[in-house]
């Protein structure tokens, strides 16, 4: 298999067939807080891809200079990487408030949210530490395919978040009964969305 | 004494985290196919919880405002490697089968988000009793959904490898509760209907 095969497939796969949201159920929290409005679903996508791409380089270095080489990577990785990550976005906005105001006002306040979002840590981990996340090929990704990857995995979160805001704000107008109104008809929703993404499985292989 | 008791109260019914305040669903959704799961994952999350809602309480005064979500995620990670690496040496067989979950209890929003809104400013005790209300309140939203979709979705309910309730062999199982969309769904229906229930009630 050619590299860049590979790599679409890696890309392809984080993307669609396993999907961060609807497939492995990673990130809900976010998935369901923020998506009542575009403005914000699209603020957010942005600043998950942009954190998501620094994080998992972070992490990926630090597992192949530090962690993996004294061993001590096992009983360590979940304190290393969440203290990277949130220490990093703690930089980024303060370093962003200071040098792009407007940006800040258009990012700022998706900054701190995502630190819990799990779909960072999740791909972080998975592209230091093959298999975390158990796809049914088990990489060991070198840094351009942890890059693809990660990129494939934030886009599919993006895409998801936004298809399902847009349906949202069309399901707010429509009339449904009341005990459902709100969040659970969300919930059903996303049922049926997710069922859509069930079928990508076998897709290339995958 | 009685503000102290509502402190646990809040979590189970109110303010349950899973069915009202919709935080920490990623976990919940996905480890509810099993009653079994539910019972680890919720004993876990608790133990996590409630760690971790002590010690930010008890450091409180010392923590600097700028950095306590940095600090208060060492503290909670340092309980999650706790469990982590106890679930696999005393339960493989339930580590193998709760996967991701329980390394990503340290994003879990409901943990986070009880030392941030609650344990930050609050005394010890009353953060302990945070904790275990809303632990309780989250471990028994995972093991109703548990039990309906592993009733259900397979016909039977196993725990500790032994059959403790069986609908027997004519049943036809949907093997649809017991996937992903069934999840959503499920959660779904048990909002509506608690829903409905508060709205009786509160007519």
């Amino acid at each position: 298999m050619g590299e860049i095969q590979r790599l679409g497939l890696i890309f392809i796969g984080a993307l669609l067939v396993y999907n961060i949201l609807l497939i492995r159920f990673i990130a809900l929290c976010s998935f369901f807080g923020i998506s009542n409005s575009m403005d914000t679903s699209i603020g957010m996508s942005v600043a998950v891809i942009f954190v998501m791409m620094v994080s998992s380089t972070l992490s990926w270095c630090l597992w192949k200079f530090v962690l993996a080489p004294f061993g001590i990577g096992e009983f360590l990785y979940i304190p290393v990487f969440i203290f990277v990550i949130a220490g990093f976005v703690q930089l980024e906005e303060m370093f962003i408030k200071k040098t792009a105001p407007t940006l800040y006002k258009a990012m700022g306040i998706y900054l701190p949210l995502i630190t819990t979002n799990c779909a960072v840590l999740a791909a972080a981990t998975e592209v230091a530490k093959p298999g975390f996340l158990k796809l049914n090929v088990a990489y060991n990704y070198t840094l351009p395919e942890a890059w693809i990857y990660t990129l494939g995995v934030a886009m599919g979160y993006s895409a998801a978040l936004i298809i399902f805001t847009a349906i949202r704000e069309r399901i707010d107008i429509a009339p449904v009964a009341k005990p459902l109104k709100g969040y659970p008809i969300a919930f059903i929703t996303a049922s049926l969305m997710s069922l859509a993404f069930t079928g990508f499985a076998g897709l290339m292989g995958l | 004494m009685n503000g102290l008791l509502g402190n646990i109260n809040k979590g189970i019914g109110w303010e349950n985290p899973l069915l009202r305040l919709m935080i920490g669903l990623c976990s919940a959704l996905f480890v509810s196919v099993k009653v079994e799961n539910g019972l680890f994952m919720g004993i876990a999350a608790s133990f996590v919880l409630i760690m971790s809602n002590i010690l930010v309480s008890a450091l409180r005064k010392w923590t600097p405002d700028n950095i306590r979500i940095p600090i208060f995620l060492v503290v909670i990670s340092v309980f999650v490697t706790i469990v982590d690496l106890t679930l696999k040496a005393n339960f493989p067989a339930i580590y193998e089968r709760l996967g991701v979950w329980i390394p990503l209890i340290v994003v879990n929003c409901i943990i986070l988000g009880r030392a941030e809104a609650f344990a930050y400013r609050q005394s010890v005790l009353a953060s302990a009793l945070d904790g275990i209300g809303m632990g309780l309140g989250y471990t028994w939203v995972l093991l109703a959904m548990g039990f309906f979709r592993e009733l259900f979705g397979t016909g039977k309910i196993v725990v500790f490898d032994k059959v403790w309730l069986s609908l027997g062999p004519s049943f036809l199982p949907p093997v649809f509760l017991v996937t992903f969309p069934g999840a959503f769904l499920t959660f779904g229906l048990l909002m509506g209907l608690l829903n409905k229930i508060l709205m009786k009630v509160g007519s």
